[in-house]
């Protein structure tokens, strides 16, 4: 797809090093959205490796998955840590709401990726259909987030027995339910550290990234972009979105798999 | 009228089914990859093993979203590799950061 190009004609006889020629073949803003997709890939590289090295700095659990407590003293088996669904209370049903989570972004992935190929075509009405289900599956995966954080903080039935230090600067043996960023009943005061970390600033960007594809499917509706003779807005708000999904995919294996 | 304006001037070209066949076919890839590891983590033993076999499916599934969601591959080649090059200092800092959280394990455990 070749929007308007903007550069100028090259003549022969300026030549490759006489200006104006588009060596990367992209607009401006495509170009500035590739770049900008970058940076963010190292800044949650930065985040995800961090997990990892924290992650190996501790002993894994290695008993048996029945007897599993929660202990500062070990890394936590993430599929006994992420096991309840909403309205099911006390049912174990490790990975199962994340893997919901998944499915629910790859999907909405697919329909951004159908939305791009309908802006080729200038599709209007297949635009506004697919940027439709893209937004409901942004909304659908952040409300699944909002519910996963929710119990992540409230914790178990149960809770865990932790001796650590407080925010007094005493050691105390308690019991501990749930999580916040000093404490928590799963595992080291890391492991929920860094869970609200790099899932809040994945679910900060799911939540601008609904805030675009809005604007991006109010515009395709009322034909903003018929106007203005193309749909690239589409296509860099739909990169931004894969990104979005890419981040996931890594956070759901290094959180969640391993 | 201000609706009649907005009617669209561009020709809107017919569905390239052989596209949106390409997109479905690699969104069905991906959902068996995420599958695939969903039995593995509960099939297989916790190990290197597991854990390479994760990464690597992990990586196969963001090759997947940058190639063919992205269309990475379709951009200049100057613009592919200025992409693609400088993650490979990302590659040396996950090297790096897992050889010392391990030291730091054996100092303190």
């Amino acid at each position: 797809m070749s929007a308007h190009s903007t550069a100028i004609e090259v003549s022969s006889k300026r030549g490759v090093w006489g200006g104006g020629n588009e060596p990367l073949k992209a607009s401006y803003g495509k170009l500035m959205m590739w770049f900008f997709l970058l940076s963010d890939i190292f800044t949650f590289g930065a985040f995800l490796i961090t997990y990892l090295a924290i992650r190996v700095s501790y002993p894994a659990y290695a008993g048996a998955a029945e007897t599993f407590t929660g202990s500062n003293e070990y890394w936590p088996v993430p599929e006994l840590v992420f096991e309840a669904l909403p309205f099911l209370h006390g049912v174990h049903a490790p990975l199962i709401f994340v893997g919901i989570m998944t499915f629910i972004l790859i999907a909405s992935s697919v329909t951004m990726v159908l939305a791009v190929e309908a802006g080729h075509r200038n599709d209007r009405s297949e635009v506004v259909k697919w940027m439709l289900w893209t937004l409901l599956g942004g909304i659908t995966f952040l409300s699944c987030q909002a519910w996963e954080w929710s119990h992540f903080i409230h914790g178990t039935d149960a809770g865990s027995v932790l001796t650590y230090v407080n925010g007094l600067g005493q050691t105390v043996t308690e019991t501990v339910f749930g999580a916040n960023l000093m404490v928590n009943e799963y595992g080291p005061g890391s492991f929920a550290q860094l869970f609200f970390f790099i899932t809040g600033f994945h679910g900060f960007h799911v939540t601008i990234g609904v805030f675009l594809l809005f604007l991006c499917f109010y515009q395709a509706a009322v034909g903003v972009y018929d106007k203005r003779g193309h749909y690239e807005m589409v296509e860099k708000i739909g990169l931004y979105w894969h990104f979005v999904d890419l981040v996931w995919v890594f956070v759901f294996t290094l959180f969640y798999l391993i | 009228m201000e609706i009649q304006e907005n009617k669209s001037t561009l020709q809107v070209a017919p569905r390239n089914e052989e596209k949106i066949k390409k997109i479905w076919k690699t969104a069905a890839i991906m959902l068996l990859i995420t599958v695939a590891e969903f039995i593995m983590a509960f099939t297989m033993d916790r190990g290197i093993l597991l854990y390479s076999l994760f990464i690597i499916l992990t990586i196969w599934k963001a090759k997947y979203i940058m190639m063919e969601f992205m269309h990475l591959g379709e951009e200049a080649k100057p613009l592919f590799y200025s992409i693609i090059v400088p993650l490979i200092f990302l590659v040396w800092l996950v090297i790096a950061l897992i050889k010392e959280g391990s030291d730091i394990f054996l100092m303190r455990w």
